[in-house]
């Protein structure tokens, strides 16, 4: 393995293993006070069983989130030193703001998760709150560090040197709303289908049902609200990133063709030497449509672009089939989960719409980390788009591919790990919390 | 405002050494305390530090964003001829971070808790060891720039006697702080007891590995005691710590945690201001005489503006917030409130 692959990789596999506990670090926090809140308006026992279980997946997610994070702002570094030096002082902006909003949440966390019994019971919930507040206003923040990557803004580039520079500009570049509202969402629908998934697998087992069914509905209503508002988030990505990239857009599409009224393309091949795509159903109109809001409008295609500035074209296109095509089966079940709660009421104690929650636990994730694929593989050759090759940005350090190894044995064994101590966690809710056993017989 | 960032990176680098260098030292403290009396000093040392153990290692990640947003030359510098220390003090950063919660929060207490617990104190132990050596190849001027071949760009670049003494320094400065923290947490005489056995053993510790840096500079060449005792400042600096150790030495016994805990703040911040304002505004020293200074090096007028001003505004929240947080959980008995 060449060691510019190896920097890649390791890059990926780190924020691929950090996007996911930040994530669920970041969204777990409001199903944690929403129990809270509920234990403290009604007194129900069960309620604060459910806010205690939660808050320790919250402690080890923040955690592991928080250490992985550290790690990247060391690796940017490590691993892209030339990035860094020019692109530091341009994007530092959101990193510097993200460093106060993630310390007022490690202390908030501190609060919370110690503050049981010890801090007035409604400063003790708000805490929770900021806890999940700061988590966000992280999460944006780094977004919108790294969508300044795929449309620089705050500088002038000038015969190889970056001039002018205007830190706030660079924050509130074109891509940075687009972008973090699309990574927020997504963050609510998978760790909300993730967490729903776990608790109606407990439910279809018949162990501590009360427990189960009021953390279900919890994470269920947040994972289904968020899986319907993702398509519009996704509406507004497209177009945006029509304008501004259209070698990503052609990428994701596998669009080889400059062509009016162009076709969506779902699923296929891409053949990069034939330039077309096999065995794909093609809808008619419907990218010029998705992309520019006409259907006969001109979408680029890859033939506009020079070759060595184009994306790897399947890797993008596969992502991007995966992202959307799981994103539509979870708006399909959060469908079905409204048509329950409001019209059939009698499909909630059904096991089928339980199974189907087991069974798209992991989807929210994989299409998290496919949309990660796309926007960072779709931006591809550059680090900084149209600015710097990703190649010219990284280490001259010989032997990474050992880093990336190690890193790769360290991340694997913490994932196995922490699942390891979720599945302890919840096999002990029946120990832990004896007052929803209780209540179940009331 | 370049003053200001500089302010802010010097505090958070400090406070760093302070909170998070006493949190190491619980961890050194727990691995040099006999089996017997291991579960007991456990159990003071977390009950003290669990609320604000997060928020301690954030000065990190503050110290390291003012590098790279105000000083990305400095930045990329020392993580291209770094990189092996750097990647193992990460490792140590997330075996540590994570054997910690892993311990607190495994729902089942069985033998895993002796790997978590062995986890957590030996990568307590590697991760300020290589912070030292860190700190201490950044100003011995062996980074050399024009290196041509990967052992003198990327080992010779760290490795050497000197920052492997000011590495164990470090890990003894991290235990001493411990020490003397956890005295004012214990609540009853055997306990305090012991803390103030290790404390002063400690103090030792300090002292010998303090000796071993001057005695490896001298091998090396490095200028050490010239640095600290060729200016009137990093005497006084010198003789207040030393003058605040002896005042220490006889009021350890008696039941002040607060003046004992001051104290040795102190020291550490003489100690961390004697070995970098002789250099200022140098913060790395490169091999040939080149240096990269935190003026001449610093981004541009805008960017340095921005950043002092998010990290002005951002103390205006923390601060009162930590303050709090410490308040709240070091109150000795606190009153329950029943939820």
């Amino acid at each position: 393995m060449d060691d510019f692959l190896a920097a890649r990789l390791q890059m990926a596999f780190s924020l691929g293993f950090h996007i996911v506990f930040a994530c669920i670090g970041m969204v777990m926090p409001f199903f944690m006070t929403v129990a809270h809140f509920i234990w403290l308006k009604t007194k129900k026992a069960v309620y604060r069983d459910v806010t205690q279980a939660w808050s320790k997946g919250v402690a080890i997610f923040f955690a592991t989130g928080a250490v992985s994070g550290t790690v990247l702002s060391f690796e940017l570094g490590l691993l892209w030193p030339k990035f860094m030096e020019h692109a530091g002082p341009i994007f530092g902006m959101p990193f510097s703001l993200e460093g106060t909003a993630f310390f007022i949440e490690a202390i908030a966390l501190g609060f919370y998760l110690y503050g049981w019994n010890k801090v007035n019971r409604w400063f003790h919930w708000a805490t929770g709150v900021v806890v999940g507040v700061s988590g966000l206003v992280s999460g944006i923040l780094v977004v919108a560090a790294n969508s300044w990557m795929n449309s620089p803004s705050g500088f002038d580039y000038i015969n190889g040197e970056y001039l002018n520079i205007d830190p706030i500009k660079a924050m509130f570049n074109e891509a940075w709303f687009s972008q973090s509202l699309h990574m927020c969402i997504a963050a609510f629908v998978s760790t909300g289908f993730a967490v729903a998934g776990v608790h109606a697998l407990m439910i279809l087992r018949g162990s501590n049902v009360l427990f189960h069914s009021k953390a279900f509905k919890i994470a269920a209503v947040f994972a289904t609200v968020a899986a319907c508002l993702q398509p519009i988030s996704g509406d507004i990505s497209a177009k945006d990133v029509a304008g501004r990239q259209p070698a990503k857009l052609a990428a994701m599409e596998a669009h080889f063709h400059t062509e009016k009224a162009a076709p969506l393309i779902i699923g296929g091949i891409p053949d990069t030497a034939a330039k077309e795509v096999k065995y794909a159903i093609k809808i008619p109109g419907l990218l010029s449509f998705m992309a520019h809001g006409d259907f006969n409008a001109e979408v680029t295609g890859l033939d506009k672009i020079p070759p060595q500035d184009q994306p790897p074209v399947a890797v993008t296109h596969y992502a991007f089939q995966i992202m959307v095509g799981l994103g539509m089966a979870m708006l399909g079940l959060a469908i079905l989960y409204f048509i329950a709660l409001w019209k059939k009421k009698q499909w909630l104690d059904q096991k089928w719409l339980l199974k189907l929650f087991v069974v798209a636990t992991p989807l929210g994730f994989l299409a998290l980390e496919a949309g990660w694929t796309v926007t960072e593989v779709g931006r591809q050759p550059w680090i900084i788009n149209g600015v710097m090759r990703t190649a010219d940005a990284v280490t001259p350090m010989p032997g990474i591919r050992y880093s990336f190894y190690l890193f790769t044995a360290v991340y694997i064994s913490l994932s196995v790990i922490v699942t390891f101590l979720l599945y302890r966690q919840i096999r002990m809710v029946g120990k832990l919390y004896d007052s929803g056993a209780q209540h179940q017989n009331d | 405002m370049v003053y200001v960032v500089i302010a802010f990176l010097w505090t958070a680098i400090l406070l760093y050494v302070l909170l998070g260098g006493a949190d190491f030292g619980a961890g050194i403290i727990e691995l040099f305390t006999s089996k017997p009396n291991r579960a007991r000093a456990r159990k003071t040392m977390y009950e003290a530090i669990g609320p604000i153990w997060e928020a301690n290692h954030m000065w990190l990640i503050i110290a390291i964003v003012i590098l790279f947003v105000g000083f990305p030359k400095i930045y990329t510098t020392v993580s291209v001829y770094l990189h092996i220390p750097l990647v193992c003090m990460l490792l140590g950063i997330i075996a540590r971070g994570t054997a910690f919660v892993f311990r607190n929060y495994d729902a089942v207490k069985d033998n895993m808790q002796k790997v978590y617990t062995s986890i957590f104190i030996y990568s307590s132990l590697v991760t300020p060891f290589f912070l030292g050596i860190i700190a201490a190849s950044s100003v011995s001027g062996q980074i050399d720039l024009q290196a041509g071949d990967f052992l003198s760009a990327y080992v010779w670049s760290w490795l050497s006697w000197f920052s492997v003494a000011v590495g164990l320094f470090t890990v003894s400065i991290c235990g001493y702080l411990a020490a003397i923290f956890i005295i004012g947490q214990t609540d009853n005489e055997a306990d305090r007891a012991l803390f103030i056995r290790k404390a002063k053993r400690c103090v030792f510790v300090v002292m010998f590995a303090g000796a071993l840096v001057f005695i490896a500079a001298y091998a090396e060449h490095i200028p050490l005691g010239e640095w600290i005792f060729g200016h009137p400042l990093g005497i006084i600096a010198i003789t207040t710590a030393s003058i605040s150790l002896i005042i220490m030495w006889f009021t350890i016994e008696k039941d002040k945690p607060a003046v004992l805990r001051l104290l040795a703040g102190f020291q550490v911040t003489m100690i961390l201001f004697a070995a970098t304002y002789t250099h200022f505004p140098n913060i790395v020293l490169l091999k040939h005489g080149e240096e990269l200074s935190l003026l001449a090096h610093q981004g541009q007028a805008k960017t340095i503006d921005s950043l002092a001003y998010a990290l002005l505004i951002g103390s205006l929240f923390i601060l009162p917030a930590l303050f709090y947080l410490i308040y709240v959980f070091q109150k000795k008995k606190p009153g329950l409130i029943e939820h």
